[in-house]
């Protein structure tokens, strides 16, 4: 990654009212977020009392109780999984169509990537009936391996697009002066392209990573108590009305505090990936 | 040589991506002529176009396409509108800005069905939710967000939700400005809406393609937000596509209507897609 020296934009008014401005619409987009971490740490009570309270002793009993009452480690576990093991099947797929496209380009190349993104268009909901029906008859609904197939498959499109933007920047040269001295091909990937495409390697991972743990449809329906991921623990507390907050809140805060701290690492990469690239 | 092992080294990721499509979409063409019930898998027959009749004759139908566009269609507005001034906003240097720009995008890790129930809780609950209680605060009477307004309410979770990544994204984008320009623009006196206009848009618009895009490809499948805050409902008020063939498929147990429905559905994506290709496609032609 290139180091540009940063100067400084047009300032947009004086700087103690865009301070403030900055300030106010942070706090107000964040605030949903910061009541589920205050409501994390109240007893049921405190979690309903009106006027809402903003003083109060914390508690770490909800944190238990969500431990005991539905198993959350169960859950998390089943989210690591699907989500690590489907994000590096990913990338061993997609990494070598990537690499084939952006140093081998032929004739159809173009047409490949925008078949692969068009799978993408293709909504979730289509495919319900007919993957629930396959999962069904060879008995893996409700199992990590049928959740780890479908996020793989439906996040492949976008690893292949990302990693075939990062490779097209590799600069051929270089692998061209590797074939030259004579490297197999097993050397050049070792040698020049892991080193120069880890980048790529790595926003790739952390993008799906993300999507992975954070998709919802097809665990909450392919998956039940068993293979169910942190989405479908949360999801099973939407019945029962008002009395649960400070439980569901301790739960919500364990299932997102990972992804959401890992995501604000990770954030460059993130966009670099989301975006294939085309916005620097 | 070189030409058959790129071919090889495509196969690993285009064939299951080839059976992802084709599978399940001639799986969805077959159940889609009979009559298929989940529960009851051995009643089955041809039935011709009975599925596609009956999904598109729903009364839920009309309200199901309105309001994936109207939720798709709000949803980019307000993304890219207050993503676009939060970005300006946070570009030039002030006290704290590393941990605004924290705060911004951090709604937009935070999985659907925890966003959901968040909202449908904690902020929107009539009695108890802080929106009541600032209502209150105003002496006004407090809302019942989900069953008055539950279209709105689906559009205020998920533009909270997607607003945090296109701002993420205008904010990289403008860190590409040429500053050279911008100074010179301020030197021959162009104000701030000018160079707005002239600079600043220009340069946003293909992060903007970009959003769309994205956005587009996620906003038409939003299905937990839904399913875990109104269901749907009241009525149809909240009914999206996604959820109308969910709730066939696995409701109701009407594979053969919910493929029916799974085809439009698809055929929607595809006037979408058609779209995008048509305004976005060229923005980001390289």
């Amino acid at each position: 990654m290139t180091v540009t020296r940063r100067r400084s934009s047009p300032p947009l008014g004086p700087l103690a009212l865009r301070t403030a401005a900055a300030w106010a619409a942070a706090l107000l987009l964040f605030f949903p977020l910061g009541w589920l971490l205050l409501t994390a740490f109240k007893t049921e009570l405190q979690a309903i009392s009106v006027p809402p309270l903003l003083w109060f002793t914390p508690t770490l009993e909800n944190f238990l109780e969500v431990q005991e009452r539905s198993d959350y480690l169960l859950y998390a576990g089943n989210s690591v999984i699907t989500s690590v093991l489907s994000t590096l099947l990913g990338l061993l797929l997609a990494a070598p169509a990537a690499y084939a496209m952006a140093f081998f380009k032929g004739r159809y190349t173009k047409d490949i990537l925008m078949w692969m993104l068009s799978t993408k268009m293709m909504p979730a909901v289509g495919a319900l009936v007919p993957i629930y029906v396959l999962a069904q008859k060879s008995q893996l609904l409700d199992t990590r391996l049928a959740l780890i197939i479908v996020f793989t498959l439906s996040n492949l499109p976008i690893m292949v697009w990302m990693l075939y933007s990062h490779f097209k920047d590799i600069p051929h040269e270089i692998l061209e002066a590797a074939r030259m001295d004579g490297a197999t091909l097993w050397q050049e990937v070792r040698l020049v392209l892991l080193p120069l495409g880890m980048g790529g390697l790595a926003s790739t991972g952390l993008l799906c990573l993300v999507l992975a743990w954070n998709e919802a449809f097809w665990s909450l329906n392919l998956s039940a108590a068993k293979a169910g991921t942190l989405a479908t623990l949360i999801a099973s507390y939407s019945s029962p009305e008002g009395l649960f907050w400070a439980k569901l809140s301790a739960a919500s805060l364990m299932a997102i505090a990972p992804i959401v701290v890992f995501g604000w690492f990770s954030q460059k990469q993130l966009v670099q990936g989301l975006t294939f690239g085309a916005v620097k | 040589m070189n030409r058959l092992l790129a071919r090889l080294l495509l196969i690993p990721a285009m064939v299951p991506l080839l059976l992802w499509m084709i599978v399940p979409l001639v799986m969805t063409i077959y159940f889609s002529f009979i009559r298929y019930n989940l529960l009851q898998p051995e009643q089955s027959g041809f039935v011709g176009l009975e599925n596609f009749e009956y999904f598109v004759t729903d009364p839920s139908f009309g309200a199901a396409v309105l309001n994936t566009v109207l939720l798709l269609g709000s949803v980019i507005i307000i993304t890219v509108l207050l993503g676009v001034a939060l970005a300006l906003l946070t570009d030039a240097p002030f006290p704290g800005r590393s941990l605004v720009r924290l705060l911004l995008i951090a709604p937009f890790f935070v999985m659907p069905t925890v966003n959901a129930l968040l909202w449908k809780h904690m902020m929107m609950n009539p009695i108890y939710g802080v929106l009541a209680q600032v209502w209150l605060f105003f002496g006004a009477q407090p809302v019942d967000w989900l069953t008055d307004y539950p279209l709105l309410s689906v559009i205020i979770m998920v533009a909270w939700q997607w607003l945090p990544f296109a701002t993420l994204i205008f904010m990289t984008a403008l860190q590409g400005m040429n500053h050279e320009q911008l100074e010179a623009a301020r030197m021959d006196g162009a104000n701030y809406l000018q160079q707005l206009r002239y600079l600043y848009m220009p340069h946003l618009a293909r992060s903007m393609a970009v959003v769309v895009m994205i956005e587009m490809i996620f906003l038409l499948g939003i299905f937990a937000e839904i399913s875990t805050t109104t269901n749907g409902g009241p009525g149809d008020a909240s009914t999206n596509v996604t959820f109308l063939i969910f709730k066939q498929a696995l409701l109701n147990f009407d594979a053969g209507v919910a493929s029916a429905g799974a085809l439009f559905a698809v055929l929607l994506a595809n006037v979408a897609a058609w779209f995008l290709i048509r305004m976005v496609g060229k923005n980001l032609d390289r």
